[in-house]
């Protein structure tokens, strides 16, 4: 690790003031200390924000905001979650280890860094980490690489499990900026794909502070399911997973979320699969016709065309599980 | 201290020559310094810090990068917790903060202050072993014991959090601790019996 002058902040507005250039704010760590570690990141000033931010679960008008500092764990065992939003916890709960979901914030998560073995790598070439280095996965070891959505600069995937899960719900991430204004983004404008500039992951204004996750009320509770496909049965990241919610009027469809993980650069909706649900019966003959929309012109990279069938099989399990979760 | 002192103007000679030499080099190997300088001369900050271990309290002064998991083992001579990965990959490191079981390598010691870490050398009562440690013994619940400090508290919090309903759920919520000697067996074990008790 490269020294840093280290100092800790109780309040939003004030962590935002010490924000000045190469500062980095730490919440639980689990990302940033790894990465300072490997001298990818390399802050001057590193402002924890621990005690700066809420960290419980509250309920709103519309639904619920659930705290930037609430701990992985806090979240995926909180009652009304529980109860409203299941979907949050069971994606919460097939990420990482219990040690490292105890530590992990809210925000940290949706702001983790690529898993992509050359990011991590900092005698390789790379234009997330150094711009315009060029991109090694390409003609590289990228069998955990996108199949969608990716660009001739990167083809990086982003690692969350949660954030599939509130890609599917379409949650909001409010943020206060450098002049202490609020404002909210929607999920699917939160990250960004690569294009020309993957160094960027997601459209965070700079030096803002994310300082919760909102969720609105929906009919998805009781039919939902979260499927995660990886190299072990458990503490892996993802190579393919599927959130999906159904909700459900009798055997009819009256509306579907498919959301995965593992294949793009930001946390992906399969629209054209869940428009096609709308209306129809939950079949198993529809829940094929779906995947195989879903997975219609991906993609895949030299090491990776597997995905494409590990891809169908999850969204069609992870829509039959919906049916008895 | 006047060691110290050599050392630091040593170096300030050394840098400040170097800077000077710099005078006559072409702008692209200017640039190229600007870049580097702070690799070459970081400020380094060492702050004071009160925590509790084990109940005990310690003030020490610590390297801003110091992590929890370097603290104990090289500064306060507490060697259970072991380093495994140093990347929070093998739970070999575990240790409760505030009751919570929680990676040491990836805690820095500075954000430490207020809050109360218990390690495998807090947990037994004396010379009476924790039940968890108990139970290890008894079933076999290690071989070459590198992993089995971070087990073991693992394993404490695995049941104090109630997930031992089924050996399915054990091995799910104690997947964060890779045993190389593959005692799994012995340790979901050791754990449903202290669960029953
Ligand atoms: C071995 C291992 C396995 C893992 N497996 C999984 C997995 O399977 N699935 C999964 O989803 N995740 C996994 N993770 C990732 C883990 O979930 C993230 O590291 C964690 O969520 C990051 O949260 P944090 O609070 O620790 O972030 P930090 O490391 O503290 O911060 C990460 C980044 O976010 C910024 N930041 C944090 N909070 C805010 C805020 N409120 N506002 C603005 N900026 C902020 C920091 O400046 C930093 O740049 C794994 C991690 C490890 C180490
Ligand atoms: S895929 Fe993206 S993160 Fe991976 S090497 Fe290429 S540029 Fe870097
Ligand atoms: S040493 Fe901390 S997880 Fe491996
Ligand atoms: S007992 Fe040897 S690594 Fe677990």
């Amino acid at each position: 690790m490269r020294p840093f002058l280290f100092s800790k902040s109780t309040a939003a507005n004030q962590a935002i003031a010490k924000k000045k250039s190469n500062t980095q704010f730490i919440a639980g760590g689990t990302n940033l200390v790894d990465l300072m570690k490997k001298h990818i990141a390399n802050p001057d000033n590193l402002v924890d924000i621990s005690s700066a931010l809420p960290n419980k679960v509250e309920n709103t008008a519309q639904g619920v905001s659930i705290g930037a500092m609430m701990r992985n764990s806090a979240t995926a065992t909180d009652p009304t979650i529980l109860a409203k939003f299941p979907l949050v916890s069971k994606a919460i709960l097939a990420g990482a280890s219990p040690q490292i979901r105890n530590m992990a914030s809210m925000g940290g998560n949706l702001l983790q860094r690529t898993r992509c073995p050359y990011f991590y790598d900092v005698t390789t070439p790379c234009n997330k980490r150094q711009p315009g280095s060029g991109c090694s996965a390409i003609s590289g070891e990228n069998r955990m690489s996108a199949v969608v959505g990716h660009s001739p600069q990167c083809i990086a995937v982003h690692p969350s499990d949660l954030c599939v899960a509130l890609a599917a719900l379409d949650a909001t991430v409010k943020v206060m900026d450098k002049s202490n204004k609020t404002q909210s983004i929607a999920f699917k404008d939160f990250h960004r794909l690569p294009d020309n500039n993957p160094e960027k992951d997601n459209n965070l204004p700079a030096d803002a502070l994310i300082q919760s996750i909102n969720l609105s009320n929906n009919n998805f509770a009781k039919n939902c399911s979260y499927v995660k496909l990886r190299d072990r049965d458990s503490y892996a990241f993802a190579l393919i997973s599927v959130a999906a919610a159904l909700n459900l009027n009798g055997n009819k469809i009256i509306e579907a979320r498919l959301a995965s993980g593992g294949v793009a650069h930001k946390p992906w909706r399969w629209l054209e699969a869940e428009q096609f649900l709308k209306g129809k019966e939950a079949t198993i003959a529809n829940f094929e016709a779906a995947a195989n929309i879903a997975t219609k012109g991906l993609k895949p990279q030299m090491h990776n065309a597997f995905k494409i069938p590990m891809l169908k099989g999850a969204i069609e399990t992870a829509l039959k599980q919906c049916l008895n979760p | 201290m006047k060691q110290e002192y050599n050392f630091s103007r040593r170096f300030f000679l050394k840098t400040s020559s170097a800077l000077g030499a710099l005078a006559f080099i072409p702008r692209g190997v200017k640039a190229f310094y600007e870049d580097v300088k702070n690799y070459i001369i970081p400020t380094k900050e060492q702050i004071p810090l009160k925590v509790s271990i084990n109940k005990k309290s310690y003030a020490i002064k610590a390297d801003t990068r110091t992590t929890l998991l370097d603290l104990l083992r090289e500064d306060l001579n507490l060697t259970g917790a072991k380093k495994g990965c140093d990347h929070g990959q093998c739970g070999a490191c575990t240790v409760h903060i505030d009751g919570q079981r929680v990676l040491s390598c990836l805690t820095l010691a500075a954000t430490l202050p207020g809050k109360e870490v218990t390690t495998i050398e807090g947990l037994a009562n004396g010379d009476q072993l924790h039940p968890m440690q108990e139970a290890f013994i008894q079933c076999d619940g290690f071989q070459c014991g590198y992993c089995t400090p971070g087990q073991i508290m693992s394993a404490v919090a695995c049941v104090n959090e109630g997930h031992t309903k089924s050996v399915a759920e054990i091995k799910e919520f104690m997947s964060g601790n890779l045993c190389r000697c593959g005692a799994y067996n012995g340790i979901v074990e050791s754990i449903q019996k202290v669960a029953a008790q």
